[in-house]
């Protein structure tokens, strides 16, 4: 059996929905730690299942919960508004049509505080399951059900070996590694799913090397 | 040594009931490397969020969008405290729990799935109400719980859990599968019992949709959780007493899925079909569009 009974008996959430409200809050929690900095506004563009039924479900909140970093089982989900506004964080929602996208997908935008916007797209695949699939354009596959580094470099050759050198060195085990580009030769994007957890002073190391522009780290 | 069918399942017993959840954890440890005692213990913390949400509900309504379900776990409470009820205060308090699961998903408050949030009440009602009877240990529950996830994951392996896939039997069905199983292995069923009461509570609801007013995990929802539980304890008692359902369980599953994407699209969780395109739950969806805060 290649089921956990913790998936069966499982997720522990806040309730209506799996996928509308725990996966919603998942995966704006991940956009949100991918974004990794401060933001003044979150406009989320809601597609397909997410735009029709969300209201009922909760999605709103749990989206706004995520983004500002609560846990898909925090009770104080429910009200996530009034805990965005005393933080002075604005919001919009808005509908999107994303032709091929899955049924419930959001199109994240964060105005951060240093006047940048980074984009991310996502989905809910049930379940509470969720795939961040494009960071600012760059096509991704980010489950977060590992911890994860996200890491922006230069598609230059030895980058990649430098940076599982670093990590052989301090024992962090790579379970997958997905290796991405825009085009030949420019930015290129690297998702690495972790056995363990990836301390602080591990991401600094990674983002001392050469032609390695961002590191972030999304915890499991 | 693994199972991904109730019959293998049952070989793996070899006839022995207290081997089921033995079984269970075995694989779990070799499937993600857990210790027993790490298991055992996100057990109970999982089982915790289950009687949280189970009992919550029986102190105070809890208040949801549109509130169509606010209130209905008290109100059985107060109704089986006051005249006892046609099945009994025994069923009646097990209703009263399964509907305080669903009264708190659709709330936003925490629960744990089994094997869906829409279902959530189902599990937690038969375990809780039959702990309350007495005469079982903590380790014991949680035993019966591992034989509850072993036969939902069992179903999700082989059909599915999801509503949208399979509809509400899908749903509703495992989980009163799922506590069926466990509740004919706390009362010292054989495996053969455990597997024939999971598969006799499926028979109970196969064809079930999933139609859910407005969209909201409300109407019917709780209602059937509450026939969920009630079913589990029937099914259960069925199997205990020899009753056999003639079709092998892993064969009733499989018409289950069968059944489940035969259903229309629009009596699987799209609330386009059933009880959520009648007149009333047509206005009920056309008011809370009308009012929504966030946007």
């Amino acid at each position: 059996m290649n089921i956990s009974i913790f998936e069966i008996l499982g997720p522990v959430m806040i309730g209506p929905s799996s996928s509308h409200t725990a996966g919603a809050a998942k995966l704006a929690r991940t956009a949100a730690a991918i974004a990794a900095k401060p933001f003044l506004r979150v406009r989320f563009e809601l597609s397909g299942s997410f735009a029709k039924t969300g209201l009922g479900h909760g999605t709103h909140q749990a989206l706004l919960a995520g983004a500002i970093g609560l846990h898909e089982d925090d009770e104080r989900l429910r009200v996530a508004d009034k805990l965005a506004k005393a933080q002075d964080i604005d919001w919009e929602f808005s509908e999107i049509e994303l032709p091929d996208a899955h049924e419930n997908t959001v199109a994240f935008t964060f105005f951060c505080t240093d006047g940048t916007q980074v984009r991310i797209v996502g989905c809910s695949l049930g379940g509470g399951r969720i795939l961040v699939t494009d960071i600012d354009g760059m096509k991704t596959e980010i489950s977060a059900e590992q911890p994860t580094i996200v890491v922006e470099q230069n598609d230059k050759p030895g980058v990649v070996s430098a940076i599982s050198r670093v990590l052989a060195e301090q024992g962090i085990n790579i379970g997958v590694m997905r290796v991405s580009r825009t085009a030949k030769g420019e930015a290129a994007g690297c998702v690495i799913e972790t056995d363990t957890t990836v301390p602080p002073e591990v991401a600094a190391r990674l983002c001392a090397l050469d032609n390695v522009h961002t590191v972030r780290v999304i915890e499991g | 040594m693994g199972y991904d069918t109730i019959a293998q399942l049952m070989v793996q017993c070899e006839g022995r009931p207290e081997r089921m959840p033995q079984v269970i954890y075995e694989n779990e440890i070799r499937l993600t490397d857990r210790t027993k005692t790490e298991i055992y213990a996100e057990l109970e913390a999982r089982y915790a969020v289950m009687r949280l949400s189970a009992e919550k509900a029986l102190r105070e309504p809890q208040k949801m969008v549109c509130g169509l379900i606010e209130g209905q776990a008290m109100r059985q409470q107060k109704y089986a405290a006051e005249r006892g009820g046609i099945s009994g205060t025994f069923f009646n308090r097990i209703m009263a729990l399964a509907l305080s699961g669903s009264e708190v998903n659709a709330s936003m408050g925490r629960i744990c799935a089994a094997p869906t949030a829409g279902s959530c009440g189902i599990v937690p009602a038969v375990l809780v109400g039959l702990e309350e009877q007495g005469g079982w240990s903590k380790e014991k529950m949680l035993d019966a719980l591992l034989v509850a996830g072993g036969i939902g994951a069992v179903i999700t392996k082989n059909a599915t859990v999801a509503g949208a896939e399979g509809g509400c039997q899908a749903e509703c069905g495992t989980a009163a599968a799922m506590a069926a199983g466990a509740a004919a292995w706390l009362f010292g069923g054989t495996p053969e019992q455990v597997g024939d009461a999971a598969a006799i509570a499926l028979i109970h609801v196969m064809g079930l949709v999933c139609d859910p007013v407005a969209g909201l995990v409300q109407l019917p929802c709780s209602f059937r959780n509450a026939s969920g539980a009630v079913n589990a304890l029937i099914s259960a008692d069925l199997a205990l007493a020899g009753q056999m359902p003639g079709i092998p369980p892993d064969e009733v599953i499989n018409a289950m899925y069968r059944v489940g994407r035969k259903l229309p699209m629009e009596l699987r969780e799209t609330a386009l079909g059933g009880m959520a395109a009648e007149p009333t739950a047509r206005a009920i969806a056309k008011k809370l569009f009308a009012t929504d805060e966030t946007t």
